[in-house]
């Protein structure tokens, strides 16, 4: 373990990156609108800069540091854990969030009440708060308790369009998520019960200990199977997805743009550290749940498509695309080798990017066509707006999986770790990807065709101000998709280099 | 794209295409005989024949549209027509057999647990034992549970705090009457308001209240300030004390309520016990994290002013759970505070 | 494992077992039931038991509730303050979230006037598409 007393000054950011929009949700809930989203726009931001911070800092990706949360050493107190997976990982979803935020601040006028709008921001920086504290913690149990601020900020956000659609997702959103809970609880608990702690490091020793005696089988393949099982019911992998479209569908745009690419893959790298840090892959391997969310995440590959080509809403239709893309996550964590993990964690960033864009962009094409949502309204909105376009075009190709964009090195990564297998993976991984990619083509490039061609009557323009905001997000969403298409290399290997330190039980 | 449709509409497989869908209208024999003789260039067209041909276009369009509709239809309805039946009944079957297995599978898990009440159990350990033999001396609370969730691990009670916070903000965008009436779901809010069934004058009622109030509420602020004492603490004593709250509020009215209690209180006290939690907090974990030597000193334990800040932070919390309990019941009666 | 073996297993664990059984009727309730309120009295049910199960582990037979008395401080005399401070934050986290639930469903049956999830929906289908 590392020396605590030889803490540099900048190890405490990620205490910024919690604390700071923690601290400031309790004031924001009494600013004026205008203020209230200023405030909560240099928030994001400074929590962005924190990462970045944090990132240049810790330079070398083998390296990771643990951060007491207070005056009393590992076992005792509580801790967070950091290191380049973290911390990649907190870059992007702190970016993702404020570009998601600033892009559909414009919208939030027409979609929310005026008097509800900082309640509004003050669920965004909770959420932001919660996701980071997700991602740094080191302790089970407080990763519970910020998985629920989640649940309750996300389920706000989904609602706080007031319509009957939007409230009857919210509360399908919040009765999925309970179920989700009550298990993931109770795995937790049971695990508790048969190691005593609720630091991951030290569960795993203890979880070592228990494996290799072959003692508490029974049980420890239990708890495995309630906290996987709890946390993909929340994270929406495929058949808990019924709640998706509707929550994802009928929001105001910067929710759907945040739940669909941030607050799924919040869970989802709790399991993520579950499975590595706390369980470790070979108990994880021993109690079957691999091949389990394996056989899900294919299901939610191709079915999730299959309902996405069916789909006249374009951005219901997106929202099933979600459903096909956590399969992929899912589909890396399945494969459970180091490269299926990586895979799993790139798209987790990738799907981020492109997803959010994806949603900001249709929103923005929908209001050019006159605020109509099916597929027809939308023939020829490219040209009357497009820049807008533009964004959905590089979503779209990203997501079909173009070379030069983040989808295309997300795909070329599965098969890549499929290729680590000779059994039947190997082939269903291929045949998966091969199905979903053809499916993606079909209903992305048929949106894109459509929003390109002459439409049959002159829709009247109406003179949208978008806004300087709406074009800056876009610009920079456009961008990091082909950085992360294009300069890809530097993440892999550094998530390469991280992983062995990012499932190391202890730091160093 | 006018171009192109009428190209496919022209072209084999356009043809093929009306032929399947419009079945046995007399639409396509009409359509064939037209489609048999080679089109006309437009301009040589006369007038009527145009129209004639947009007229059959529109209507052609309006067939196929309302048969892809019924098609549409159909299935989209068969669940919740004849399938839904068959569907629920399914369904029913399959949740009460997996519920089933999860019962039986917890319970055999549950039977390889080590057992009820054995001190040598593997939770009982190091961990336990040093809140146990070093908890007051470190903290300087006397009731351990409140040292170790206010002290050694006080990350995990900030987040509780703020799930509260959070919560309280769900349900206000969620059920707060906002100042616009304009639409309709605001005028079937403003119908919802059961102000109007507040007992008027129940003379028995207010006189146990004006009884029963104060004790309540001076039971809840012992329960807090002792928290690190005794049993309590601010989630308990902050519920006690918003039950004293809603006791008087239901006994009195909302006017009288409303004197001392209004929307503003409710944002003031927040704000400040969550900005004070959260602020000293920071502190501790900062200097905590960092070995700095710390204000915060544990004083004398058993008294009301020592172990650091843990009263301090209970009664930030039972100031918060006190207005978030009121807050949460007025919401629900009338969408206002 | 026999089954003799297996109901003296189940004997050693009575509490933790009612609070399993107390856990899957939650469930079943959440999963079965249309209504609202009972889904969210499921959950509340679920919660309950998972606190149950909770507390019952951090009991050790003959000992007293962690608050120290008369200075004795041996880990001899009190049960496990552990599972204590986690039911205390998990209670609050279970209330807000039965909050949360509530207030969706009373807006829920202000919009629709039923409290029936499937009828909900094909009410709001129905509105999607006039």
């Amino acid at each position: 373990m590392t020396d605590a007393s030889s803490l540099a000054l900048w190890q405490s950011l990620p205490l910024v990156c919690i604390l700071l929009p923690l601290g400031s949700a309790a004031v924001t809930s009494v600013l004026p609108k205008r203020t209230a989203r200023c405030w909560t726009a240099i928030v994001l931001s400074l929590q962005f800069l924190a990462s970045i911070l944090l990132t240049l800092f810790l330079r070398d990706p083998s390296r990771s540091y643990t951060f007491p949360m207070g005056h009393f050493p590992a076992p005792w107190g509580n801790e967070l854990r950091i290191g380049m997976v973290e911390c990649l990982i907190c870059l992007f979803f702190s970016l993702v969030m404020l570009l998601s935020f600033l892009g559909g601040m414009r919208r939030l006028d027409q979609d929310i009440v005026e008097d509800k709008q900082s309640l509004y921001c003050v669920m965004i920086l909770l959420m932001s708060a919660a996701l980071s504290a997700q991602v740094f913690t080191n302790d089970l149990f407080t990763s519970y308790v910020f998985v629920e601020i989640m649940t309750l900020s996300s389920s706000a956000l989904i609602a706080s369009r007031a319509r009957g659609r939007t409230v009857l997702a919210s509360a399908r959103y919040m009765i999925m998520n309970m179920l989700g809970s009550s298990l993931f609880l109770l795995g937790l608990v049971f695990l508790y019960d048969l190691t005593g702690h609720l630091l991951m490091g030290h569960i795993r020793e203890a979880v070592d200990v228990l494996v290799s005696s072959g003692e508490n089988h029974l049980a420890l393949i239990v708890t495995v199977a309630l906290m996987t099982v709890g946390l993909s019911i929340k994270s929406a992998l495929f058949p808990f997805h019924t709640w998706v479209p509707d929550a994802y569908g009928s929001s105001t745009p910067a929710s759907s743009a945040i739940l669909s690419s941030l607050v799924s893959k919040g869970y989802i790298f709790v399991l993520l550290k579950i499975i590595c840090r706390c369980m470790g892959p070979s108990l994880f391997r021993l109690s079957g749940m691999d091949d389990i969310l394996f056989v899900f995440a294919l299901l939610g590959m191709i079915l999730g498509s299959v309902s996405a080509v069916r789909q006249r809403d374009v951005r219901r239709m997106i929202a099933y695309s979600s459903v096909a893309q956590i399969g992929y996550v899912y589909l890396g964590i399945g494969l459970g080798s180091e490269y299926g993990l990586m895979a799993a964690l790139f798209h987790i960033i990738c799907h981020a990017a492109c997803k959010s864009m994806l949603f900001l962009s249709a929103s923005g094409l929908i209001e050019a066509s006159g605020g109509k949502t099916s597929l027809h309204a939308l023939r020829g909105s490219g040209h009357r707006a497009p820049l807008t376009g533009i964004a959905f075009v590089v979503g779209a190709l990203s997501m079909i999986g173009f070379p030069f964009l983040g989808g295309f090195v997300s795909k070329v990564n599965f098969a890549l770790a499929a290729m680590d297998f000779h059994r039947f993976h190997r082939y269903l991984v291929l045949l998966g990807l091969v199905i979903s990619t053809w499916l993606n083509t079909w209903y992305f490039l048929r949106v894109v065709i459509l929003i390109y061609t002459k439409p049959e009557e002159e829709v009247q323009e109406k003179s949208i101000h978008r806004g300087v905001l709406y074009t800056f997000a876009l610009v920079a969403l456009i961008a990091l998709n082909f950085y992360l298409g294009i300069g890809a290399q530097r993440l892999i290997t550094a998530f390469f280099d991280a992983l062995p330190a990012f499932s190391a039980a202890f730091p160093g | 794209m006018a171009r192109k449709n009428e190209h496919y509409e022209e072209s084999l497989l356009g043809r093929l295409d009306r032929w399947t869908q419009s079945g046995e209208s007399g639409l396509d024999q009409r359509m064939m005989d037209d489609l048999a003789s080679p089109p006309p260039p437009a301009a040589s067209l006369p007038q009527k024949e145009l129209e004639r041909r947009m007229d059959r276009d529109d209507r052609m369009k309006h067939h196929m549209l309302l048969q892809e509709q019924a098609t549409y239809d159909r299935i989209r309805t068969w669940g919740s027509v004849r399938g839904s039946r068959f569907f629920r009944r399914a369904y029913i079957v399959l949740a009460v057999l997996f519920c089933l297995a999860l019962i039986a599978v917890l319970l055999r898990a549950t039977a390889t647990l080590p057992p009820f009440g054995n001190p040598d159990n593997p939770m009982h350990n190091d961990v336990a034992r040093r809140y146990i033999e070093d908890g007051m001396e470190e903290t300087g609370a006397v009731n351990l549970v409140a040292g170790m969730i206010l002290d050694y691990r006080a990350f995990d009670t900030l987040g509780e705090s703020n799930v509260l916070f959070t919560a309280v903000c769900a349900v206000l965008i969620l059920l707060r009457i906002s100042k616009e009436h304009s639409d309709a779901t605001a005028m079937l809010e403003l119908e919802a308001d059961d102000r109007m069934y507040e007992p008027q004058d129940d003379l028995i009622l207010q006189t146990m209240v004006r009884l029963l109030v104060p004790l309540i509420l001076l039971f809840g602020i012992y329960v807090i300030l002792n928290g690190h004492i005794s049993p309590g603490g601010g989630f308990s004593g902050g519920a006690v004390m918003g039950a004293g709250l809603i006791l008087y509020l239901n006994a009195f009215g909302f006017e009288k309520a409303e004197r001392f209690f209004t929307f503003r209180t409710f944002q003031t006290v927040s704000v400040i016990s969550l900005s004070f939690y959260a602020l000293s907090k920071s502190y501790s974990f900062f200097t905590g994290a960092n070995h700095l030597p710390s204000i915060i000193q544990t004083g004398i334990p058993g008294k009301i002013f020592s172990a650091g800040l843990i009263p301090y932070l209970n009664i930030a919390v039972g100031l918060v759970v006190c207005c978030t309990m009121y807050a949460l019941y007025t919401l629900f009666r009338k969408g206002d505070l | 494992m026999t089954g003799v073996h297996f109901l003296e297993d189940l004997s050693a664990h009575l509490a933790e077992i009612s609070a399993i059984i107390l856990f899957g009727i939650g469930i079943t309730l959440l999963m079965l039931s249309r209504n609202m309120i009972k889904k969210n009295i499921g959950f509340s049910m679920t919660d309950s038991a998972i606190y149950l199960f909770l507390a019952a582990k951090g009991y050790i037979s003959g000992r007293k509730a962690p608050i120290v008395v008369d200075g004795i401080e041996q880990m001899a005399y009190y049960i496990n303050p552990i599972p204590a401070g986690l039911v205390l934050t998990g209670i609050v986290v279970s209330v807000a979230s039965s909050a949360v639930l509530l207030a969706l469903t009373v807006r829920l049956y202000r919009q629709y006037h039923t409290l029936d999830i499937d009828e909900i929906t094909s009410l709001a289908q129905k509105e999607e598409e006039v």
